[in-house]
């Protein structure tokens, strides 16, 4: 058989021109914009963060002195009335797994579905999932007060939480997802998957997912970055979690330190989240 | 191969090298309705073991709509399918034992082209070693072997369909199934894959479903065409036989290009213009009657030429398309299209004076009363 490779067809990806003259000034200016707004940015964000890196870092009562001791403290900290630090860094980071994954279950398959097989609902679910953005959370503990009050009264665990979290961050990742499904041809690929023997169930875990990976990952994160810094609903329903720890110590503790290398590592983690998805995105776009 | 109607049993080249008898595709009565527009109207078609049927019609009659009946992809409202003497009507798509080639480029993107050709095996859990061998079989057949550990992304548009008919007979189907698989790509790779596509359907043997809105693709690799239109098939025929013998003016006037010309119908054959033609329906009453005749039945000589004929036109206009050229020729109260090689073309520009002749094939009428003459249908 012959070769119809030979035959003249082209890669789709051309190379792109080199650009000159004007273009190039354009290039150069559009640069220095960019460094410029990076630079004033990068400092807004970056000056707070070394603030309380400095904070963490200095001795208690030797002011000019520098010691880990506030970072040695997280994992052993205690203060009279609240709960370890350690655990209430636990049941937050457990709380982000189980929100993500609740979140993950329930919405992809659900808006995979809506998109392939009941289009006229995709508004209404749309509509369903954004609204927790329009109730304050002040709002929502009241009506969920009294379900909660019920869970304690069975003393179940502040794991139960998970539950306000999935609403509250229904919002986002709905967004996410939302945009990774609309960058892929959802109807196209499941139909080339069913017509080669795939269930529903591999329709969405071996075609579907996997080419949503930086949306998916996008939604974790924002997942993960609003369960690590939710206060209000936790405080109000008596939980204490990582933020209302953290609000804790600062009413009843001298040592700052610890509030400081806290609420760093916290944000730390948060970053270092990002990047990953980041990086994970790129190495997926650059293949090849 | 062009016409080649499959009456016997072919069979099927399978993965370890033996065969297996293709299989008749039987659909019955089958409508579907879309709200209050009907895209299929009682269809009735049965491909032969091992035929390349192809429908051909204009968007919206319905031919999409049949494959994807066939294959699962949605649910026909009244009517049944049989695949080798088995109801499948109410079995869905994975379970069909279709392979498919989409119109739009479907190959999964986080999978590198083995990956994709061979995602049916991993689906019927086939060891690692024998997929692998058999995915690269495949891409051996669409000459693409040394394309194996690359992504779609990075191939052709041509390529990809090629990878994605690998995939589609990958798991050795029973049926493949094709849709418009080559309409994203430009004419020329369209013509290649278009030949490939109908070798490997032969050396396979599998009976295969193809929907097109080209005539020409159509023409060039079916069996057997049907022109469908409003959700039935006007005409199920050769390659051959729809062009040269339509059944109705619909078929005559999408297939290629028609002159309409006003005549009258005596005595079983029609009379145009001083030229006495056959009719392709013998039993048509005498009386006025629009005939349907092809631009290449139509021959062109110069005036003065020793054998012109009585009919005399101008010629207002030449279009070359190749290795033909079309001729626009003024008969005064009409114009009329003749499809001539470029060489002969050549010796008539425009505003030289012409003897028309036309060939007596077997023509189709209409009872149109527009006795207007002008060319009608789409290009061929």
């Amino acid at each position: 058989m012959a070769a119809v490779t030979s035959l003249g067809e082209t890669p789709i990806a051309a190379p792109a021109r080199r650009p000159t003259g004007m273009q190039a000034g354009r290039r150069r200016r559009l640069n220095i914009f960019r460094y410029v707004v990076f630079t004033i940015f990068g400092l807004f964000f970056l000056l707070p963060l070394l603030a309380m890196a400095r904070f963490s870092l200095e001795a208690p009562n030797k002011l000019g002195t520098w010691s880990l001791q506030a970072w040695r403290q997280i994992a052993s900290y205690q203060n009279t009335g609240i709960p370890p630090l350690l655990s209430s860094i636990e049941l937050t980071l457990e709380l982000a797994v189980i929100t993500c994954a609740v979140i993950l279950v329930l919405l992809l398959p659900t808006m995979i579905w809506v998109r392939l097989r009941v289009r006229w609902l995709a508004r209404t679910i749309e509509f369903l999932c954004l609204l927790p953005l329009t109730i304050p959370a002040i709002v929502l503990v009241v009506g969920l007060a009294y379900i909660y009050n019920r869970i304690q009264r069975v003393e179940l665990s502040a794991l139960m939480l998970f539950w306000v979290y999935v609403i509250l961050a229904l919002p986002y990742a709905y967004r996410a997802l939302s945009a990774g499904l609309t960058a892929i041809d959802v109807t196209t690929l499941s139909e080339a998957a069913r017509s080669l023997g795939a269930s529903w169930f591999a329709v969405i875990v071996r075609v579907i997912a996997p080419n949503m990976r930086a949306a998916i990952l996008n939604a974790v994160v924002l997942t993960v970055a609003l369960v690590l810094g939710e206060f209000t609903i936790a405080y109000l329903l008596l939980y204490t979690n990582l933020q209302v720890e953290l609000y804790s110590i600062s009413r009843n503790t001298p040592n700052a330190g610890v509030l400081f290398s806290t609420s760093l590592a916290a944000l730390t983690f948060t970053f270092a989240l990002l990047l990953i998805v980041s990086y994970a995105g790129r190495r997926r776009r650059g293949r090849g | 191969m062009r016409g080649r109607l499959v009456t016997s049993s072919p069979m099927t080249r399978t993965q370890d090298g033996a065969t297996r008898a293709a299989v008749e595709v039987r659909m019955e009565g089958l409508s579907r309705h879309y709200g209050p527009v009907v895209a299929l109207d009682r269809l009735d078609l049965t491909l032969q073991p091992g035929e390349l049927i192809v429908l051909l019609g204009p968007s919206g009659c319905g031919k999409t709509t049949t494959l994807r009946l066939l294959a699962g992809l949605e649910d026909a409202d009244t009517g049944q399918i049989f695949v080798g003497g088995k109801d499948i009507t109410r079995l869905p798509a994975s379970k069909r034992d279709m392979g498919m080639v989409f119109q739009a480029y479907s190959l999964f993107p986080h999978m590198t082209v083995r990956q994709n050709v061979a995602f049916g095996l991993r689906l019927r859990h086939v060891g690692a070693a024998q997929r692998d061998k058999r995915a690269m079989e495949m891409l051996e057949l669409v000459d693409l072997p040394t394309q194996a550990d690359r992504y779609p992304h990075q191939l052709s548009g041509g390529q990809q369909q090629r990878v994605a008919l690998a995939r589609a007979l990958a798991i050795e189907p029973q049926v493949l199934l094709l849709d418009e698989p080559l309409s994203a790509l430009d004419a020329k790779v369209r013509a290649q894959l278009r030949d490939q596509i109908r070798r490997i359907q032969l050396e396979v043997g599998i009976t295969t479903l193809f929907v097109t809105h080209d005539q020409e693709e159509a023409l060039a690799i079916a069996d057997r065409v049907g022109v469908m239109r409003e959700g039935h098939i006007e005409q199920l025929a050769p390659p051959t036989e729809v062009y040269s013998r339509p059944a109705t003016s619909f078929v005559a006037e999408f297939v290629g290009l028609s002159n309409r010309l006003t005549g009258e119908v005596r005595d079983g054959s029609v009379v145009v213009r001083g030229f006495t033609l056959p009719l392709v329906e013998h039993d048509r009453p005498n009386g006025q009657v629009v005939a349907l005749v092809r631009p290449e039945a139509v021959t062109l000589a110069s005036h003065d030429a020793p054998e012109s004929g009585p009919l005399v036109g101008t010629v207002i206009a030449v279009t070359f398309l190749g290795a033909t050229s079309r001729v626009t020729v003024d008969l005064g109260d009409a114009t009329i299209l003749a499809q001539l090689t470029t060489a002969d073309a050549s010796a008539l520009p425009a505003g030289s004076r012409v003897a028309l002749t036309i060939r007596p094939d077997p023509v189709l009428v209409s009872a149109s009363s527009d006795p207007a003459v002008s060319a009608a249908g789409e290009e061929a």
